[in-house]
């Protein structure tokens, strides 16, 4: 429901008909339930040290997108780890104050389609509610979100808590020895809550446990649940194990305690339960051989297919899971045109890599969805703005200083800037779906025929993962020219001369985000974010734009401009664009004495000289390289 | 003529010359012309300033002249101010205070004289009076013929010293001049600043001075060249004089001494030795040799044959070369170099030891792409530090801005605090609210889009920086005009009246046009602008309205429209509606009938009665003239304009002579750029004044009224019908090139495609030190030398490679090693 509430908010923006079908009576009835220990791991950063409400966006993981700033979650939260019951009465207040379109009380138990030419996407989808009722609808937004409880069958399974309903009073526990099964923040969480209580807990999972501080994706476990790392490195009886729990049976022995043996030693007979061979029988220092009070099941949530018609084609089996429908990178399934899947169930276009499963991304999703429908159905371009090339750079530097979505949704949306002919003006389009870039004419209704920047934010290539040591001695760049080489996230941007194909973008390098460029620009990471450093930041950018473009993108006094002016028949953009239209900068008594202190007078003397060799041409302009105080960027590593 | 001067100078090192006058007088002298006449001694020379006593008694010029006095002095010439007073009049004193000059005598006979503007500064009032002292000593030539001819005429008896300076006057052509004054008699002296001749003798990078030595005295065989040794330092006085002392100084030495004893005068100098270590047997081929290393470190290194066998000390066995760095106590190195080139480098790279730079010799370096070439982000940047009063201006956020700016008129400043041209604006807005303290009703306030970025995407701000005018109950206005303090100064205080303004009676329109209403706003507005309407003209009255909207803030405009509006249009002739406009600098008012003219029509008038017809031309005013796409007639002027010229130009313009060119004049006292335009035009500053014509809009061309003709209204006319007919050759043609990046990107693209294409098996022998001459012999040598050749672009590569290589190295050695 979070996630329909981010998508109504732009469609009553609009003005669109549309409904939002709620199970419950309230909105945001999943945090009513989960998480169950009641903390959020979404963080909830109040302070930011910053006015810019985009930047803070960058560290609100909990606030949907609004014009209204009230509803900021941090007005519903002081915790940086904010309760889930804020976060109910936060939707709640959403929902009512921006006057969302929301019938409650309705559980959709069946949607089908039914052909119709005269329908947006040649067909209409057809919901029916619990009582019978039937709704009809020309685009269908999906968000049920991932509700289903992941089962693993295996013999035994049926002794075993699932997390969404396990007890969460530690004293439930006391003195028990525990068995969890699963790796996520779910498991974490649970035994996060009853570490103090039980002999032990033993986790037990398929793969090996995922940091999300190495591997940079917000749904691998987080710092803040993660003690039972520490007891079992410490040694404190806890411990993690792996294993396919496939292969696993649980046999309940004569004190009603669980044994763990393999599901290969129950086939071998029929024999009763206190027979059952062990795998301790054979190797007598198996590592699960001590009996459990308990064993949990915390092994994820799966997308609930059942109530969708086989005539939708719905299937599941991302890329990456079986979990998550199958949608193309505009979120639309693969199935039925017009069928979009948005919020967590849509996490199979960025699994593993960004924060599309979580608020903090798919508000932005949504965001792109609706621009995507916009114009797919009302003729409305995607939003953009229209400059002169003049502020190109600054366009730029605007946008990865304070763009909440690049930040967020680091590798999945971009920025893009459509150059127009000669490259003396261009558009700029906020936070497109990347994968989607080759079909960017359709989907946004703009033209790119004179080639384009892509504006992304991204990780080193080989610096998250699972097994990967994030510590590691010169992890970060502070040179320049090493910018490329970038661990922790930073802005690049890619120039393409001209559209990439799809096939292009679908046979892209492995580990790019996009396809090959023309050109290619990192901008060196930054231990503040802030790049907005004169020299180490935008004069580099500076000098990637003027050569993917081939022109001059400096910034004069009027006074250069007038001396260009009657001493070139052409002018640089900056003169073009601001001087000739009388827009020029004048500058100041003081700022023309620093001038003057780089010797102007020779300077302009030196124009002269160079026009006379023509091969130089006018780049020579009145500023050749002088003496600066500025220094050159050295080594800026993080020291600390 | 220059037999007087060589007393001062021959045998005089600078040392000595700066200890024998320290006790001269050193500040400007003031005289009367009479007086000053009284103290010239024959063969001395002498500089004098003559102005008028009622002249300011500080200037720009009068700075530089009294720090020229100490170092001519030091020359042996005197420096005076000599004031013209009334009752003793002198042929020297100008009869403008503009036309003021400076006149350079030796004894009582007048050499020189020059404009005050050709002295623009220290630098170039020394190299100027030493440049015209030394005429005899220094030739200045512009072809290559006439650096042969002199080449070929000194062969076996001097050698020469040539120099190119960018242009005269500049620091290097002092510095230059200074080295002639010393060494003028012993070598010939030669300075070009043409960049041609530079080119044809081979020189690469030509953007600096150059100063070369010509070794001629040793040739000949006339057909032979003269060898060339070029200065390595930049041009500064003391380079030259380490320079010279190093050509001096014999080419190769032979000695028998222990190394750490010998000296020379490249020691002294700051300069290392390299010994070549030879012995009886192979003498004849290591001479040979030595000297060939000799030449090509001349003026780097002071180059010795040291002759083993007959030397006590010892020295290691395969040891072939020795070298000694100039600081004292460094220790003698010992070298086995098996190539010549690599004594020469190894030379080179060590030559920092000590550049003795005077001044910022910044022009040496190669361009860095981390340097800053954008001028605007540069000087924001060094004037980070600087406090503005910013107080001066609200500072509005998102909580405070729709208040503020309901409840008073305000200016807003929407800037972004990263932005370097926003910087730089905020600073003239400043400026404004500095000029406005306490007077204005407009409240300046400003918006940080840093901080601020919604409240800036609401007010349709997307790029930095912009000016808005928020007036009440009103749509506010954007700001068009320059970012500079005057221009908006004038946009705010027009704005104070409401465009249009109503007038209500015939009195008061009167006192509108003669300027007596808005007599402040006057100097803002030169044209004032009144419509006037019968009461039922409503449509013509709407569309006037609106024009005066748009003209908000860069003209006055009132509206009349009272029953009695028929006297202003009978007393003025004109037919109603009809627009007056009244100029207030002549004091005229023209009438313009407008029956069915759109708004756009009426906009276009006003916008073009504000054209005056012979403006001077200034940094601001440009683009609007440049808009009428016509080429520029532009009468430069040193000082304001001879009311003679104007009168000629503006007969030309009555008669029509002038239609098709926009004439205009330029003040290179108000706008100093244009000194830069002339030298583009001209390559020096010409004598002025001066007219040219420069088609910017079709072809570039520019073309000079010839000097030697009197500025009348026959000459020009003449000179206009000769360029109409194609007869002129233009001065120089503009270039046309668009404008390219100044400096290249780093190439990311390559770098990672190079990083990738790297086999991780590689090893690279990073540690291998020259620790073990002997034994590492000529390959690796080899391998150095290859790689130093290459540039620094593909040096940085193999850098990032090499510890790429290690990381891969690391992980495929891991990798193995699991496998096993």
């Amino acid at each position: 429901m979070s996630l329909l509430a981010a998508m109504a908010y732009f469609l009553q923006r609009a003005g669109r008909d549309y409904a939002v079908f709620e199970r419950a009576p309230r909105p945001g009835s999943f945090f009513t339930r989960y998480p169950r220990h009641r903390k959020l791991i979404s963080i909830n950063k109040r302070h930011t040290g910053k006015a810019n409400a985009e930047f803070n966006l960058r560290h609100d993981w909990n606030s949907l997108l609004s014009h209204d700033p009230r509803l900021l979650f941090r007005h519903y939260s002081s915790a940086y780890f904010p309760d889930a019951g804020d976060m109910v009465r936060y939707l709640d207040d959403f929902a009512d104050r921006l006057g969302l379109h929301v019938l409650y009380n309705t559980t959709i138990a069946h949607v089908t389609l039914n052909k119709d030419r005269q329908a947006w996407n040649g067909h209409y989808f057809i919901l029916t509610d619990q009582m019978g009722h039937a709704h009809r609808c020309s685009v269908l937004l999906v968000a049920t979100g991932l509700s289903v409880p992941n089962q693993v069958d295996f013999p035994g399974s049926e002794y075993t808590e699932g997390y969404e309903s396990v007890s969460v009073d530690p004293k439930d526990f006391e003195g028990q020895n525990v068995l969890i099964l699963g790796r996520g923040n779910s498991a974490f969480e649970t035994a996060e809550n009853i570490l103090g209580v039980t002999n032990f807990i033993h986790m037990l999972s398929r793969s090996r446990v995922r940091l999300s501080w190495a591997t940079h994706y917000v749904g691998d476990l987080r710092a803040i649940n993660n003690g039972l790392l520490d007891t079992y490195q410490l040694k404190s009886l806890d411990g993690l194990l792996e294993s396919d729990l496939t292969d696993l049976a649980i046999v309940k022995d004569r004190e009603g305690k669980f044994r763990v043996t393999l599901k290969f030693f129950l086939e071998e007979g029929n024999q009763s339960a206190d027979a059952i061979t062990l795998p301790q029988d054979d190797n007598d220092n198996f590592a699960m051989r001590v009996a459990y009070d308990r064993v949990i099941r915390c092994l994820g949530w799966n997308f609930d297919f059942s109530i969708f018609d086989k005539s939708l084609r719905l299937s599941s089996g991302g890329e990456f899971s079986k979990k998550y429908p199958l949608v193309k990178a505009s979120y639309e399934s693969k199935g039925s045109r017009g069928l979009f899947v948005l919020g967590t169930a849509s996490h199979s276009v960025d699994y593993r890599k960004s924060a599309g499963g979580f608020i903090h991304g798919f508000r932005y999703t949504a965001r792109a969805v609706h621009r995507l429908l916009e114009h797919r159905h009302h003729g409305v371009a995607w939003p953009s703005t229209e400059h002169p090339v003049s502020q190109l750079t600054s366009s730029i530097i605007r946008r990865i200083n304070e763009a909440s979505g690049l930040y967020q949704m680091f590798g999945v949306l971009a920025d893009v800037v459509l150059l127009k002919e000669n490259a003396t003006a261009f558009e700029y389009l906020e936070e497109l779906p990347v994968q989607m870039l080759a079909q960017l004419e359709t989907i946004t209704g703009r033209r790119a025929r004179h080639g384009l920047f892509v504006i992304i934010m991204e990780y080193g290539r080989n610096f998250s993962g699972p097994d990967k040591d994030v510590f590691f001695h010169d992890r970060s760049v502070g040179h320049t020219e090493d910018a490329w080489q970038s661990n922790f996230l930073h802005p690049v941007i890619y120039y393409y001369r001209h559209l990439p194909t799809e096939q292009e973008v679908r046979f892209r390098p492995a580990d790019w985000a996009l396809p090959r460029p023309t050109a290619i620009h990192h901008i060196v990471e930054d231990f503040l974010t802030d790049w907005t450093a004169p020299v180490g930041h935008i004069l580099p950018l500076r000098r990637f734009l003027e050569n993917c473009l081939d022109t001059d993108l400096r910034s004069f006094y009027a006074e250069s401009c007038f001396l260009f002016a009657l001493t070139h028949q052409k002018l640089p953009p900056f003169c073009q664009q601001g001087y000739l239209r009388t827009q020029g900068l004048v500058g100041t008594e003081s700022l023309r004495r620093h001038g003057a202190e780089r010797r102007f007078p020779q300077d302009y003397a030196t124009v002269g000289r160079r026009r006379e060799d023509g091969a130089q041409g006018p780049e020579g302009g009145p500023l050749a390289p002088g003496p600066l105080l500025l220094q050159p960027h050295d080594s800026n590593k993080e020291e600390l | 003529m220059s037999s007087s001067f060589n007393i001062y100078r021959v045998g005089i090192s600078f040392v000595m010359m700066c200890i024998f006058y320290k006790s001269a007088v050193d500040s400007l002298s003031e005289l009367s012309p009479q007086k000053y006449f009284s103290t010239l001694q024959p063969g001395k020379a002498s500089l004098a300033y003559f102005c008028q006593a009622d002249s300011p008694r500080t200037s720009i010029f009068l700075e530089e002249l009294n720090e020229a006095v100490k170092p001519l002095q030091d020359f042996g010439i005197s420096v005076a101010k000599v004031n013209c007073v009334k009752e003793e009049t002198s042929r020297y004193c100008g009869k403008e205070k503009d036309l003021m000059k400076v006149y350079l005598f030796r004894g009582n006979i007048l050499l020189r004289e020059f404009p005050t503007d050709t002295l623009f500064d220290v630098n170039a009032i020394i190299a100027h009076v030493l440049f015209a002292l030394l005429f005899n000593e220094v030739k200045y030539i512009t072809t290559l013929e006439d650096l042969q001819n002199i080449e070929n005429s000194l062969k076996g008896k001097a050698n020469i010293a040539f120099s190119y300076v960018r242009a005269i006057g500049t620091p290097e052509h002092r510095a230059v001049m200074e080295a002639a004054f010393v060494y003028g008699t012993t070598y010939q002296f030669v300075l070009t600043t043409e960049i041609a001749l530079l080119e044809s003798i081979g020189t690469e990078a030509i953007e600096n001075a150059h100063f070369y030595f010509f070794h001629c005295k040793q040739v000949l065989d006339l057909t032979q060249q003269c060898r060339r040794t070029l200065m390595p330092q930049p041009l500064a006085t003391l380079n030259i004089h380490r320079f010279i002392k190093t050509m001096e100084a014999p080419l190769l030495t032979e000695v028998a001494e222990d190394p750490q004893q010998v000296s020379t005068v490249h020691l002294q100098l700051g300069l290392p030795l390299v010994f070549i270590v030879s012995q009886q047997a192979t003498h004849e081929a290591d001479r040979r040799t030595a000297e060939w290393v000799a030449w090509r470190l001349l003026g780097k290194a002071g180059v010795l044959l040291l002759l083993r066998d007959s030397l006590e000390v010892d020295i290691p066995q395969h040891a072939n070369v020795v070298f000694r760095r100039a600081e004292e106590g460094a220790p003698v190195e010992f070298l086995v170099l098996h190539d010549t080139e690599l004594i020469i480098s190894r030379v080179e790279g060590n030559t920092h030891i000590e550049e003795m730079q005077e001044d910022e010799d910044e022009d040496l370096q190669s361009p860095d792409m981390d340097i800053q070439d954008d001028e605007v982000a540069e000087t924001v940047y060094r004037h980070r530090k600087t406090q503005l009063p910013l107080e001066l201006t609200v500072e509005l956020t998102e909580e405070t801005f729709n208040a503020t700016v309901v409840a008073s008129d305000s200016i807003v400043l929407f800037y972004a605090g990263w932005q370097a041209v926003s910087m730089a604006f905020l600073q003239s807005y400043i400026d404004l609210a500095i000029k406005l303290k306490g007077t204005s009703t407009m409240l300046l306030t400003r918006v940080n889009c840093a901080d601020w970025s919604d409240l800036c995407t609401k007010q349709n701000v997307t790029e930095f920086p912009v000016v808005k005018m928020y007036k009440e109950g009103k749509h506010p206005v954007s700001y068009a005009g320059m970012l500079g303090t005057e221009d908006l100064l004038k946009f705010i205080l027009l704005n104070r009246i409401s465009c249009p303004v109503n007038i209500t009676s015939v009195q008061e329109a009167e006192e509108y046009l003669s300027g007596e209403l808005y007599k402040d706003l006057i100097p803002y507005s030169s044209v004032s602008v009144l419509g006037l309407f019968s009461p039922n003209m409503t449509t013509a009255k709407e569309d006037f309205t609106k024009a005066g909207n748009y003209l908000r803030g860069c003209v006055i405009t009132g509206i009349y429209s009272e029953e009695d509006v028929l006297i202003l249009s009978n007393k003025y002739g004109a037919t109603l509606p009809a627009l007056l406009l009244a100029r207030h600098k002549e004091g005229k008012v023209e009438s313009i009938p407008f029956a069915n003219f759109r708004v756009q029509d009426i906009v276009q008038i006003v916008t073009n009665a504000l054209l005056e017809t012979f403006p001077e031309i200034t940094v601001e005013n440009l683009p609007i003239y440049l808009r009428l796409q016509k080429p520029l007639l532009i009468l430069f002027s040193d000082g304001s304009i001879n009311p003679q010229y104007t009168k000629t130009i503006l007969t030309l313009v009555k008669e029509k002579h002038l239609d098709s060119l926009t004439p205009c004049w330029l003040n290179l006292k108000n706008t100093p750029a244009g000194r830069g335009i002339l030298q583009t035009y001209f390559n020096a500053l010409p004598p002025l004044p001066l007219i040219v014509v420069v088609n910017l809009h079709s072809g570039g061309q520019v073309f000079a009224f010839p000097s030697e003709q009197a500025i009348t209204e026959q000459n020009l006319l003449l000179w206009l019908k000769k360029l109409e007919a194609g007869l002129e050759n233009p001065i120089t043609i503009l270039p046309a090139q668009e404008w390219k990046p100044p400096l290249p990107a780093y190439d990311f693209l390559s770098m990672m495609d190079a990083a990738a294409s790297q086999h991780p098996t590689r090893k690279e022998p990073e540690c291998t030190k020259e620790t073990n001459m002997q034994k590492n012999d000529k390959k690796q040598h080899e391998d150095k030398s290859t790689i130093r050749k290459e540039p620094v672009e593909t040096l940085r590569i193999k850098h990032w490679n090499r510890s790429n290589w290690f990381k891969e190295g690391d992980k495929s050695f891991r990798h193995d090693n699991k496998e096993l």
